[in-house]
């Protein structure tokens, strides 16, 4: 249906809350985003934003209770995956959206030897014999560059370095074939040198199967050199979105702006860190007016009064900002353009 | 592995050896004697029992000579109040008593306790959960001198449907309501380890990659959540076990049944230091075998577990 505007996945309108002690937490309010066929979306936004909850909403693995999605619609290849029945949801789990999980150590089963873990997607998914799924397990612990794979496919996780566990981790997401593969930070838990070759080897993979990808991290270096989109979340909401480019050469939004002065640049001049002011908000309890409000440089009184307004600021570029065009502006947007 | 076991084994022979020391001496600080009752003995019997045992020895020959005899023949002596019968004949003919209650014990507070806490878990803040943590919390809270005799009182002596008490051997309708009333505590604690287990387990970051590779929540749980969350179980049902094959003081009391346990109590009463000593390193080192088994399966299901 919607093959013919290239759109792999469209995210309408999601909301997922989740009921606490505290009051009802509105993990994600209203999310709307498309990921064209091929394309690489990046989700960034610091810890509790929402970014997590939105990737596990797509393939409805929020835990329920407490969690709930509440409204929305989650089209995938024309299909709204939360109208499917759990039998059919769990035929699209792995094996037509991957996922890869943060922190590698933790995310593979310690009990199971790696191959049996890798063993169970294909024969699961693709109807594989032992025989085969074996024959397979090795050949996607080749791809994603596990030397002597045939021997260490049958150790366990714990024998297995960090990196090499990621690199396990994405062979298992990726040997069914997969249209969509959702990586939730998949490098935050690994070493720097590690974090380069696995972000590259997503890189060559992608390539090589066309594989549409979410890449959720919090980290702006990982998303500039990798995604096609950009979405910056914060307290459950976008609050801006575009082309990766425009957004790093021209952010329509106050709080886009100071993550990027918040990268750290190892030419400029010893000094101190810039460092967005306050905390994230508790999310359970918001008040009225824009959620960012109390950390904004740009801060007026409407503010903390209204609601902001989700601004167009350009083709595929916008910001959730009361003030998005002067902020675009002074960043160069808008006249240049 | 064996040599893990070897030494495990090599270490059990000095605990052995102070438990049984602190055993014996324990009853010789006591004060009293095993032929001391209510009648003063005369003079002359008192002197030839002393006579006979050797109780006006020095200690250090009295304990050596125990000692001895166990260390070299394995053999625990003869009984002061059971005459003419040895200790290790007692053990052996009260042990398979013991063992057929507690072993049945134990297999029902398994299959229960980790079919109740599995389900509670798995179906946490129900009506099943509320239901069968209830029950836990009644089991482990109404000690079993309490639940014996009311479970008589219900199925023996209200609607006779199971005779209340005395061996009826192996298998025999006698055995329900003892096996019952042991199991109910380890069935109880069983379930809340399972519980919390399974908990922690299912909300582990592997299960969630489990459910996101699309296994049907059956597969989830029985190939990737039990093992993990079994393992609390595990390393409780050894010392459990060993619990439950010595038998148990107050259920072999409360039912008439002439297990180790019995013994046991008898044995103290009458101060019967041979068969209580005895009895002590027979527990002491089926505990420790216990123990070891543990340890053994635990290497056996968790591969980050070597030694």
């Amino acid at each position: 249906m919607n093959e013919k505007d290239g759109n792999l996945l469209e995210v309408k309108d999601l909301r997922t809350y989740f009921e606490t002690d505290d009051g009802m937490v509105k993990a994600v309010d209203g999310i709307s985003f498309q990921l064209k066929r091929g394309e690489t979306l990046g989700i960034v936004g610091e810890s509790g934003s929402g970014k997590s909850v939105t990737n596990l909403s797509i393939i409805r693995l929020i835990p329920d209770p407490p969690g709930k999605i509440v409204s929305g619609e989650v089209i995938f290849n024309g299909q709204d995956l939360l109208l499917l029945t759990n039998e059919a949801i769990r035929k699209v789990r792995g094996r037509r959206i991957a996922m890869i999980f943060q922190d590698p150590m933790t995310s593979l089963n310690p009990f199971m030897k790696i191959s049996k873990q890798l063993m169970e997607m294909t024969q699961l998914h693709l109807g594989h014999s032992r025989a085969q799924a074996q024959a397979h397990a090795i050949k996607m612990l080749e791809t994603v560059g596990i030397p002597d794979a045939r021997a260490r496919a049958d150790n366990y996780p714990h024998e297995f370095s960090g990196g090499m566990r990621q690199r396990v981790m994405i062979a298992m997401a990726l040997s069914c074939e997969p249209e969509l593969l959702i990586a939730d930070e998949p490098t935050t838990a690994l070493d720097v040198t590690i974090q380069a070759q696995i972000l590259e080897l997503i890189k060559t993979l992608k390539k090589e199967t066309g594989t549409s990808v979410i890449l959720i991290t919090h980290d702006l270096g990982v998303v500039a050199g990798m995604t096609d989109h950009l979405i910056v979340m914060y307290a459950g909401k976008i609050f801006e979105q575009g082309k990766t480019s425009e957004l790093f050469a021209l952010p329509g939004n106050p709080y886009t702006k100071g993550l990027l002065r918040s990268v750290p640049d190892p030419t400029a001049e010893q000094g101190k860190l810039y460092q967005i002011p306050g905390l994230p908000p508790d999310v359970a309890h918001l008040k009225p007016g824009c959620p960012f409000a109390p950390r904004c440089e740009k801060v007026q009184e409407i503010c903390h009064r209204e609601f902001p307004p989700f601004v167009q600021l350009n083709a595929d570029h916008y910001s959730l900002c009361h003030f998005a065009r002067e902020v675009y502006a002074e960043s160069g947007g808008g006249r240049a353009s | 592995m064996l040599r893990f076991i070897l030494r495990r084994l090599l270490v059990t022979i000095p605990t052995i050896l102070v438990v049984i020391t602190i055993t014996w001496g324990l009853i010789k600080l006591a004060p009293g004697n095993f032929y001391s009752g209510e009648k003063r003995l005369p003079p002359a019997i008192e002197k030839a029992i002393r006579d006979k045992y050797g109780l006006d020895r020095p200690w250090y020959e009295q304990y050596g000579k125990m000692l001895w005899s166990i260390v070299r023949h394995g053999d625990f002596g003869t009984s002061l109040k059971y005459e003419g019968q040895s200790v290790n004949g007692i053990i052996r003919r009260s042990l398979p008593v013991s063992a057929a209650v507690g072993i049945l014990a134990y297999l029902l507070a398994l299959i229960v306790g980790i079919t109740a806490g599995s389900i509670a878990a798995l179906k946490q803040n129900s009506r099943w959960d509320y239901g069968s943590m209830t029950l836990a919390m009644l089991g482990i809270s109404l000690p079993n001198f309490v639940l014996g005799p009311i479970l008589v009182l219900i199925f023996s002596l209200s609607l006779y449907w199971l005779p209340p008490s005395r061996w009826g051997g192996f298998p025999s309708r006698n055995l329900i309501l003892p096996v019952i009333t042991l199991s109910a505590i380890y069935m109880a604690y069983i379930a809340r380890l399972a519980r919390a287990g399974m908990l922690e387990v299912l909300r582990s970051d592997y299960i969630r990659t489990a459910r996101a590779k699309g296994l049907s929540e059956k597969d989830v749980v029985i190939k990737h959540a039990l093992r993990g969350g079994l393992m609390p179980v595990i390393s409780y049902t050894g010392p459990a076990l060993a619990f439950l094959l010595t038998g148990t003081v107050v259920v072999e009391r409360i039912f008439a049944l002439p297990g180790l346990g019995n013994y046991f109590i008898q044995a103290s009463l009458n101060r019967d230091e041979p068969l209580l000593i005895g009895i002590v390193a027979f527990i002491a080192i089926t505990l420790l075998l216990m123990n070891l088994l543990v340890d053994i399966a635990y290497a056996y299901l968790d591969p980050r577990v070597r030694y």
